[in-house]
């Protein structure tokens, strides 16, 4: 047999890429929802001529987050005035929200979810006499009035496994094949030569040739998803790819707009998700639709106790709403597992058993009973098998019958996202109206509106989707309304910037060298080891990514603590992180998938130490359930009802955090 | 939950222009091994168990196998995916099987308006296509 110190893959990479370089007016980077809604949209608004590309790492119809599917369209607003929307979107976010980023969201929300359905995504409607419908059956649209299945105020329920293929057909179709470059992956954005704070370009390379590609625009879209597998992952072997967020999101949306120091926002904000323990499964429908309950180890129905009522008054006005916010329900869960009370599990039998009980005693017969039974336990089914498939198999091997037996849930590891339950981001400007509140502050950083909704605070950079910071709760839906907003943006941007000529600071040679680094290092060092992965002169991106999530589970509030850190541990944390991000320039790498893997890495790291600075700043602990302080544990509104952003400088790589004045402009009297 | 090939049915996609689960991959990690025209997963530990690949695969090769560190072996979940619904088969463990099938696209695939002759009125507003009269909040 061959030593192994060989490169493994199948398409080897060579030391001198080729260069290719593009010249395009905008440039869209990433595939998922928000890039496939500035790609519908942009051509609407753009003069004949204009160039406009799309890169992705991966392929349009399977990019991003919706690539597997989804059960629910969790933002439609419909019949409910949007201002209870962002009522609901500032409390189940502890009140440190952009109302303007919300508000608007909700406001072109649902146009989006009406092209869904007229492109042919399947929505679930009610008939005459209330029963369910599913999304193939003839009925009303919804932009013919039909009602939708509402699961709670704001959910609808889809047959949704084909959804972003939906979506990304008529992305395509109005940005032609052509323009639509696939797995080439971004991994540097550009400033301009002679034009300071302003955006020129981009640079990445193809995962299926040894090609370096550079992109100068007058602006872009950064629409790149959440940051995963950042914190060691409850299951650490073959299932560390059952991430619950898609665990191709490596955070390079915001480490690629720090670079060019975009000013960041809530960074501190992360999400863990409670969930079906293990296969990740979704719970929305279980909750919602199925009406089950969170059950503790002793059998109770701990949710409504007087001891859970005592908790929540602790967190006023959050914890006073008839829907507890999602840090706090986490931190109720928390609080259970921690005093020995669990395990925790979806009452799923019981939910399910009250649906046939009410149907029995509403006199339905046992055939009808039977059909009814079918029915119901194809929709429990379908939640998981048009969503998370991981899940359905998980019950599959264990032999659950969730009629007959409730199943485990369970708080997960941290995630950093700005489109779901979270809200870490970029600090971008609202709309350039009226409403939209002036703050009397000459930084951007504190501002709300500067000329282009969507941009960061980088001339010609907007983003989208989970780009956009400080205003969570879009979902699916809300990401493609955000990306068609940033694309009529960029296209005024290039119009009342006509004259600018992008200029690149550094020479197309440069830039390829720094992409290809790692296989340079790998082609130079494979040598001194019989085994390509040991070696004294590199390391693989693999090893690294164990080391950083070994790093924040350990030191930043991972699971191993029960989310807990302290001012002490956060900075060893970041004592860390200077270790990995200077050994990050160490990653090695012989073959084209792991050169990819290298730049996720690099980006991982870079995007959780801002997450790490951020709550170092904060000393409070506004996200109980999502992570504690202990020098700093209770949610301190007198002090820290404020954001907290952050500014890299790419000329003097200083890292500035400081407090925002968070602006409330609906009334906060009520709260809700 | 990884993927994987079945090499009596994987012909490496000889007959088309590309590898169909080397194209569809979210992750990049199937890949094709083009001495013996076969594709395989080459990052098992990264799959997301999307079924992208096992949903594409013309030839049907592409299964999927529980995670080793969590799913009891025995267990199966399969598709069949046409252009307007998707047949999943539920194997358990205890040789119990489930069927369910839904429905995934009421259009044609290509059918998808993307109304490309039409344009926006006004780049000075913030209304976007199809939009008219936006609301502004009531305070």
């Amino acid at each position: 047999m061959a030593l192994p110190n060989k490169p493994k893959g199948e398409l080897k990479a060579v030391v001198n890429p080729e260069v290719v370089e593009h010249d395009v007016d905008i440039l869209i980077i990433g595939g998922g929802m928000a890039a496939c809604g500035a790609a519908f949209e942009v051509k609407k608004w753009a003069p004949e001529g204009m160039k406009i590309v799309l890169v992705d790492k991966a392929s349009l119809q399977r990019s991003g987050a919706v690539a597997q599917g989804l059960s629910a369209i969790n933002t439609y607003i419909g019949e409910n005035p949007i201002e209870s929307y962002v009522k609901m979107v500032r409390n189940d976010l502890m009140g440190v929200v952009r109302e303007d980023l919300i508000y608007d969201c909700g406001r072109h929300v649902d146009e989006s979810v009406k092209l869904f359905e007229e492109w042919g995504l399947p929505i679930w409607k009610k008939d005459a006499a209330g029963e369910t419908l599913d999304g193939a059956k003839p009925a009303k649209t919804l932009r013919e009035g039909g009602t939708p299945v509402r699961t709670g105020k704001w959910q609808i329920m889809i047959n949704g496994e084909s959804y972003k293929c939906i979506v990304a057909e008529p992305a395509a179709t109005a940005l032609g094949a052509d323009n639509i470059h696939e797995r080439i992956f971004i991994v540097k954005l550009l400033l301009d030569k002679n034009k300071a704070n302003q955006i020129a370009g981009a640079v990445g390379f193809s995962t299926r040739e040894n090609k370096v590609h550079v992109y100068r625009c007058k602006a872009a879209c950064v629409a790149c998803g959440g940051a995963v597998n950042i914190f060691r992952p409850r299951s650490t072997g073959e299932g560390k790819g059952r991430a619950w967020y898609p665990v191709w999101n490596a955070g390079s949306t915001y480490t690629m707009c720090a670079q060019v120091g975009a000013t960041l926002t809530m960074m501190e904000n992360r999400f863990t998700p409670a969930r079906f323990k293990d296969g990740y499964g979704p719970v929305g429908a279980w909750f919602l639709l199925f009406k089950a309950k969170v059950q503790n180890g002793l059998g109770e129905f701990y949710a409504n106790s007087a001891s859970v009522k005592d908790e929540l008054s602790k967190f006023m006005p959050y914890g006073g709403s008839p829907v507890t916010p999602t840090c706090l329900r986490n931190h109720l869960m928390i609080n259970e597992l921690k005093e020995g009370r669990g395990p925790l599990y979806m009452a799923t039998d019981v939910a399910l058993n009250a649906f046939l009980d009410d149907r029995k005693a509403a006199g339905m017969n046992d055939k009808d009973l039977k059909k009814f039974w079918k029915h119901l336990e194809s929709e429990a089914w379908e939640d998981f098998l048009d969503m998370s498939v991981g899940q359905a198999g998980l019950w599959a091997g264990m032999n659950v019958e969730p009629e007959k037996t409730g199943s485990e849930i369970m708080p997960t590891e941290p995630y950093m996202l700005g489109s779901h339950s979270g809200c870490c981001g970029i600090w971008c400007s609202g709309p350039e109206e009226a409403w939209v509140p002036t703050i009397n502050n000459p930084s951007r950083a504190h501002q709300y509106k500067w000329g282009y909704n969507r941009m960061t605070t980088v001339d010609g950079l907007f983003t989208a989707g989970d780009g956009v910071g400080a205003s969570g709760h879009k979902f699916s839906s809300g990401s493609h309304a955000e990306g068609r907003i940033c694309a009529k943006q960029m296209v005024k941007f290039c119009r009342d910037n006509a004259s600018f000529k992008p200029e690149l600071k550094q020479t197309v040679q440069e830039l390829a060298a720094e992409i290809y680094a790692p296989v340079k290092l790998y082609m130079e060092n494979v040598g001194l080891s019989t085994a390509a992965d040991v070696n004294p002169a590199y390391c693989k991106p693999a090893g690294l990514m164990m080391r950083l999530m070994k790093a924040t589970d350990e030191y930043g509030g991972g699971v191993a603590t029960y989310y807990m850190t302290s001012g002490k541990l956060l900075n060893i944390c970041l004592d860390l992180l200077k270790l990995l991000r200077e050994d990050g320039e160490k990653m090695a790498a012989g073959d084209l998938h792991e050169l990819l893997r290298c730049w996720e890495n690099y980006h991982r790291i870079w995007c959780v130490e801002a997450h790490i600075r951020h709550i170092e700043f904060r000393k409070e602990s506004r996200y109980p359930g999502f992570y504690y302080r202990s020098d700093f544990p209770t949610v301190d509104d007198q002090n820290w009802k404020c954001f907290v952003n952050s500014t890299y400088n790419p000329d003097t790589k200083e890292w500035k955090c400081e407090k925002v004045e968070c602006v409330n402009i609906l009334p906060t009297e009520p709260w809700l | 939950m990884p993927s994987y090939v079945d090499p009596s049915k994987c012909d490496g996609c000889k007959g088309g222009d590309k590898t169909a689960c080397m194209y569809i991959c979210p992750n990049d990690l199937m890949v094709l091994n083009v001495e013996e025209m076969k594709a395989y997963n080459q990052e098992p530990d990264a799959c997301w168990e999307c079924y992208s690949c096992v949903k594409i695969c013309p030839q049907g090769a592409i299964f999927v196998r529980g995670y080793d560190d969590f799913v009891p072996m025995g267990g199966q979940v399969h598709p069949m995916r046409s252009s307007n619904d998707i047949m999943w088969t539920v194997k358990f463990r205890n040789g119990n099987l489930k069927r369910f099938k839904f429905p995934i696209r009421t259009t044609a695939e290509g059918a998808a308006n993307a109304y490309v002759a039409q344009k926006g009125a006004s780049l000075d507003d913030e209304c976007l296509l199809l939009e008219s009269n936006l609301p502004t909040p009531k305070i």
